[in-house]
């Protein structure tokens, strides 16, 4: 469990102080897939830096498993760091290495680990990330993709239970982020490792995170699960998100309401009711004719969500809303 | 051909080559032992890298500049009473080996420091999220990650060092550029001087090509 208790973080710039995170509360559960999701600048990166001491706070405690590890040593802080794994944006494997002895590199720097357990230890982790054909190439020559597995072989190669991910598929194309999504779903079921993740796209969220945090200028403006924030937002910051990753703009969404008629609702089914015949024998049963003003159906994370954006006109209005609600439908009135 | 190269002594010039070649590889060795860690040292304590100490980086890259403003010929004269102090003599391939080492070391650590400057930020951080120390950043990555660069910084340095040991002939330092001082220029001998010159080229040549050869084969990029 990583727990942060009023921890901030400011730079000193030309004498003052300016401050890229704000006092945050914040718990990680162990296990968890934790999102940080927010734009460029937000103060991820300092946050998920945070709780490897990269970037030593400026006030406040982070306790991991019950250890203060803001009160380390040098020496205390290195041995917890080989429990943490990172991986990162630009994968930042190093060009001088084959692959092999990359994966081999921090289990060599721990100095803990005799020739052939690392030996054994990279043969197990190249076949787990599918590289065993790759052992000797050099960092250059393998795709963005296969250098993102490297980079996730080495983080787990010390056997973590913390893996921090740095905008690990912002330099991918959209195939190899899915198939890179899917290997940081695996590993997080197969050894229970809490990754903590941070992205600026909802959809890498969506597909693989427990919890979300929303930040916005420093500061975690919302943070829960990843249903609740994603198909309620609250904060201006998250509804931007959720939005941009349907592609639709709030501007857009305003305009199709106006030309509508009658009441309009917006239905959000989620798990099983997803896939029930649910509007049909609603509509017959309340005399209500509809139409749909938007609408999709996708998964979050393994859970399938609907979420219907629809406009009524005439019946029984009120019976209708509650048959939905009976059958588990959240409603929300938008006019 | 025997009359067109009436004055040269080519005994004399296989000497003289050879005096080159020893001064140049001597410190070559010497200026490279001495740069790399001053280099590595100027990177460390420079602003916001990993030892971050603005009076150490101050003090250091100040001597270096000094060091590296004063002329050659200059730093040839300035050094005698040390190199005599050090070795004994100020005259010969022995006598010009403290004052070229004095010119290329400081050079070479400043080529180190910018290619340390080139490793991409990331590697550095990630080495430390392994919970790596400052040593094993600097033997595990940072160095294995510049070898190239570095490599480029020793045919550098080498080929300076080949014009600054033609220079030590101005003190009596002999090889090269002593036989092209005495010869070519105070004697007039046209002859021997192309034959110096020519030397020297194909000399700088072969550096080029072989640094050139190494730093393809490290480059991993």
């Amino acid at each position: 469990m990583i727990v942060f208790n009023q921890v901030q973080k400011s730079y000193q710039v030309d004498g003052r102080a300016i401050p890229a995170l704000h006092p945050t509360d914040m718990t990680i559960e162990t296990g968890e897939v934790f999102g940080i999701v927010g734009h460029s600048g937000a103060g991820k990166s300092t946050l998920v830096r945070l709780i490897n001491l990269l970037e030593p706070p400026t006030g406040g405690d982070i306790v991991i498993d019950g250890e203060n590890i803001t009160r380390y040593s040098a020496a205390e802080l290195r041995a917890f760091r080989r429990n943490v794994g990172m991986i990162f944006q630009h994968f930042n494997l190093l060009s001088s290495k084959t692959v092999s002895d990359n994966i081999a590199f921090p289990m060599k720097l721990a100095g803990i680990y005799s020739k052939t357990e690392i030996r054994s230890r990279v043969q197990e982790l190249l076949d787990r990330v599918g590289l065993a054909d790759h052992a000797t190439k050099y960092p250059s020559q393998l795709s963005g993709g296969q250098k993102q597995r490297v980079g996730i072989a080495r983080a787990l190669a010390c056997r973590p239970t913390i893996l921090l991910c740095d905008e690990a598929t912002s330099a991918l194309d959209p195939q190899t982020t899915q198939s890179v999504l899917r290997l940081l779903s695996e590993i997080n079921k197969e050894l229970g490792l809490t990754i903590v993740l941070i992205t600026h796209e909802m959809d890498v969220v969506r597909r693989v995170c427990d919890r979300v945090a929303v930040m916005d200028a420093g500061r975690v403006v919302e943070m829960g699960a990843v249903s609740d924030v994603f198909l309620h937002p609250k904060h201006p910051t998250t509804r931007d998100f959720v939005f941009e990753s349907e592609s639709i703009d709030s501007q857009e969404r305003q305009e199709d309401l106006q030309k509508a008629s009658g009441r309009i609702l917006r239905l959000t089914f989620k798990g099983e009711s997803t896939y029930q015949p649910l509007l049909g024998s609603v509509a017959r049963a309340s005399g209500v004719d509809f139409s749909i003003l938007s609408g999709r159906i996708d998964h979050i994370k393994d859970t399938p969500y609907g979420q219907l954006t629809l406009s009524l006109v005439g019946g029984d209005l009120e019976s209708a809303m509650t048959a939905l609600e009976a059958a588990d439908v959240h409603v929300e009135v938008l006019r | 051909m025997e009359a067109l190269l009436s004055n040269v002594d080519w005994p004399e010039i296989g000497i003289a080559s050879w005096d080159t070649l020893v001064m140049v590889g001597m410190s070559l060795l010497f200026s490279v032992l001495a740069g790399l860690p001053i280099g590595v040292l100027l990177f460390l304590t420079s602003k916001r890298q990993l030892l971050d100490q603005p009076l150490a980086y101050g003090v250091l890259s100040f001597v270096v500049n000094v060091l590296r403003s004063v002329p050659f010929i200059i730093l040839l004269i300035v050094m005698i009473p040390f190199t005599v102090m050090l070795i004994g003599t100020s005259l010969g391939v022995a006598g010009a080996i403290p004052p070229l080492v004095a010119g290329g070391a400081p050079f070479f650590a400043r080529l180190v420091e910018t290619s340390l400057r080139e490793v991409d930020r990331g590697i550095i951080e990630a080495t430390q999220a392994m919970g790596a120390n400052v040593r094993q950043i600097i033997f595990g990555a940072l160095l294995p990650e510049a070898l190239p660069g570095i490599i480029a910084g020793i045919t550098v340095t080498a080929i300076t060092l080949v014009s600054y040991a033609a220079m030590s002939g101005v003190i009596g330092g002999g090889g090269l550029g002593d036989l092209a001082i005495r010869f070519g220029y105070q004697r007039f001998q046209t002859d021997v001087m192309v034959i110096t010159v020519a030397l020297l080229v194909i000399f700088v040549q072969v550096l080029q090509m072989a640094g050139d050869r190494l730093v393809l084969y490290f480059s991993r990029k």
